[in-house]
């Protein structure tokens, strides 16, 4: 059945193959070489992630990592590592301790390679006057020495819901939910209909509206195929907890970067965890709950 | 036989093709500035394809915009075409059965109009792919969108092939079976309602958006559908008995004005439903109507029009109703034009907008479309109106012979 698909597409493939593997990659510009010809032909038939056989998926981060050459003269690595075994990602953020400094916001533009022409930021940091509790009151564009007194900073970003309404609105189910409890995108399947971006109450998802340029210098090369790789135009991009880091053992780059410590990251199986305390001793909170998507995603008082 | 069957198909297509080529110097000077309205079009949509959907006016916030606007407001032109045929087949009113093929005709304009808006709002075209069952992933039947595609592609299936085969059969002067195309009949009703209560679920089914998580979204889109598409229906036949030899009756303007009345009004009522929720109990999930009736935080770009809209629509549906055609049924022109353009502000963009402002972290950005919308949009639309023209004349021509070669077979005996 697969292979039947396969050889179809590829039929199909020949006829317009010129026109339509050149632009596949979604890059405005032609292909220089017969190379890069081909390696975009490949590219623009491959299947969606979720199906592609370990070799498949070998091939793709290899021709993707020559496009990278190619295109920008960089030398990446996009990995494909698993979700790990016994693992549930949760989060856990704390609105008393964040004083707003925005460190998170740009270790994760810089970390996921994040488009700098059009300023995309996964992370939202709202200043919230003491008494409010809607992040819609806060500003989200505040610009000014922090903190400022009586109030509070309130960060937001993708919650990888349990059950996301982005998820079920995808029509070709270019996003899904990892076992390990991330929400990703497969960046080279998305259609660009922005129906997720529609479905998402939390204002989580971020669209690539033109070519996302990141300066070459900046690009961080160490990647993972449903993570931070270089986006083309037309895609859909949301924060992956950092995919390319925490399957790699490590902390997401915002918690990393967090100056007050406001911020929690782990593995919610694990009862030894610090999210886990977290979530058993602090006085927690979830946004929107009474959507019923349940977020992956915990505000705490101290 | 099969040969005979070939020939009689490919002189049907030729006949087809030469009755469209021909024409006085209006016909042509028509057709010119429809094709001239399409390649502004195509202009403008290279342009979209190499810079991305940045070169419209649309955001992270207000991440839908005039195409997604257009393509709500033609399902219900589309979907309204079954206010012609249930008359027509089902109570085998004689009146409509006339002009049934040309509201089947703006119909299938309207859905090449819808799955082009469609196309040009994607982010990844050449993706498209993907959509198709069997090849791509289709991620049915969880996903909306799915459903939609679905029944758009079989509605314009069900509206080529009718009238393709009752057409067929009266070019070379048979009659059509009706055992054979009745049961299509029935279904392209039961999926013409589909066709307007999947895309109203498209957006009743997000709770994300308060201003769509609506129950009486799919009923109100079709009472204004049902409003807006007979009063398109008006239009274009008072052009044909005005442009053409083709005189249509006047018990027909009578016929479609009931129809509308009644859905106008009860768009109306639905409407002030609508509004007194919004309005007498407000609360956080009330900002985008207060964002689109008055504005919010000094955004308030949408207010001319919702307001204009809704007198256009009150004035439109009070001329209907007081039949000012009575006389003169070109009258009815003014009202239906009111009507179609009201509903189309306030079921376009004065829907989809609102609906993702302000954004669920209650922030809010004007949308205006940049040039390269306004033109792909009335590129797409010509094209919309070249295919009705070019499906209704020939089958006009039909029609009329085959009655002809009734009315002589009726001498003969």
């Amino acid at each position: 059945m697969k292979c039947d698909r396969r050889t179809f597409v590829k039929g199909m493939g020949l006829t317009v193959a010129a026109g339509g593997a050149a632009l596949s990659a979604g890059c405005s510009s032609m292909p220089s070489s017969g190379e890069e010809m081909k390696l975009r032909f490949h590219e623009y038939f491959k299947e969606n992630y979720r199906l592609m056989t370990q070799l498949e998926k070998e091939q793709t981060v290899e021709r993707l990592a020559r496009l990278a050459k190619l295109n920008h003269d960089i030398d990446v690595q996009v990995g494909t590592q698993e979700p790990l075994e016994q693992v549930l990602y949760g989060y856990a953020f704390n609105v008393s301790r964040c004083e707003g400094f925005m460190d998170c916001v740009t270790a994760c533009v810089k970390e996921n390679n994040l488009d700098r022409n059009s300023k995309t930021q996964y992370i939202r940091i709202f200043e919230m006057e003491h008494g409010e509790t809607d992040v819609g009151s806060g500003d989200g564009k505040y610009f000014h020495e922090v903190p400022v007194p009586d109030h509070y900073y309130m960060g937001v970003q993708c919650f990888h819901c349990e059950s996301a309404p982005c998820i079920k609105a995808c029509p070709t189910k270019a996003t899904w939910r990892e076992p390990d409890g991330i929400v990703v995108v497969d960046y080279d399947w998305c259609i660009g209909c922005r129906y997720c971006m529609a479905a998402c109450p939390y204002w989580g998802r971020r669209f690539n509206w033109g070519e996302p340029h990141v300066p070459r210098a900046e690009i961080t090369k160490k990647q993972h195929y449903l993570g931070n790789r270089l986006r083309n135009k037309g895609e859909m991009e949301k924060c992956t907890f950092c995919i390319q880091r925490s399957r790699n053992g490590k902390l997401p780059a915002c918690v990393d970067a967090c100056p007050t410590g406001s911020r929690v990251f782990g593995n919610l199986l694990d009862p030894d965890s610090e999210i886990r305390f977290v979530l058993k001793n602090k006085k927690v909170f979830r946004m929107k709950e009474e959507l019923g998507t349940d977020p992956k995603f915990w505000y705490f008082i101290d | 036989m099969k040969n005979i069957h070939i020939n009689e198909i490919k002189a049907f297509v030729k006949d087809a093709v030469i009755w469209n080529l021909q024409g006085d110097t209006t016909y042509r000077v028509y057709i010119g500035v429809l094709m001239l309205f399409i390649a502004g079009g195509a202009y403008a949509y290279s342009v979209q394809f190499t810079y991305g959907l940045e070169a419209t006016g649309m955001s992270n916030i207000v991440s839908w915009g005039l195409y997604i606007s257009n393509f709500t407001f033609l399902v219900g032109v589309a979907a309204a075409a079954v206010m012609l045929i249930l008359p027509a087949y089902i109570f085998k009113d004689k009146d409509f059965h006339r002009i049934v093929i040309i509201g089947e005709g703006v119909a299938v304009g309207a859905l090449i109009m819808c799955l082009l808006f469609i196309t040009v709002d994607l982010g990844g075209p050449l993706r498209a792919w993907h959509l198709i069952p069997g090849i791509g992933l289709f991620n049915w039947p969880t996903s909306i969108l799915t459903w939609d595609v679905l029944v758009l592609n079989g509605y314009l299936a069900l509206n080529l092939l009718v009238p393709a085969y009752i057409l067929f059969c009266q070019y070379h002067n048979r009659k059509p079976d009706e055992s054979k195309y009745r049961p299509f009949v029935l279904l392209s009703i039961v999926w013409a309602i589909s066709i307007h209560m999947v895309t109203a679920f498209l957006y009743e089914g997000l709770p994300a958006r308060p201003f769509w998580n609506n129950p009486l979204m799919g009923p109100r889109f079709l009472a204004s559908a049902f409003a807006a598409g007979p009063a398109l229906m008006t239009v274009v036949l008072l052009v044909i008995d005005s442009m053409t030899v083709f005189k249509i009756d006047k018990t027909i303007f009578n016929k479609l004005r009931l129809i509308i009345t009644v859905s106008a009004i009860v768009n109306l009522i639905m409407l002030f439903s609508e509004i007194f929720k919004e309005f007498y109990a407000p609360t956080h999930h009330s900002l985008s109507a207060v964002y689109l009736y008055f504005g919010l935080d000094g955004y308030n770009s949408l207010v001319p029009w919702i307001w204009t809209a809704i007198t256009m629509n009150i004035l439109g549906t009070l001329m209907f109703a007081f039949n000012v055609g009575k006389k003169n049924v070109k009258m009815f022109f003014p009202a239906s034009v009111l009507l179609f353009t009201g509903i189309w502000i306030e079921k376009g963009f004065g829907l989809i907008v609102p609906g993702l402002v302000p954004s669920p972290m209650r922030e809010i950005t004007n949308y205006s479309p940049t040039w390269v919308e306004i033109f792909i949009t009335l590129g797409i639309v010509a094209m919309g109106i070249l295919v009705i023209t070019v499906l209704i004349r020939p089958a006009l021509i039909i029609e009329q012979r085959y009655q002809e070669h009734l009315a002589s077979k009726g001498e003969e005996h």
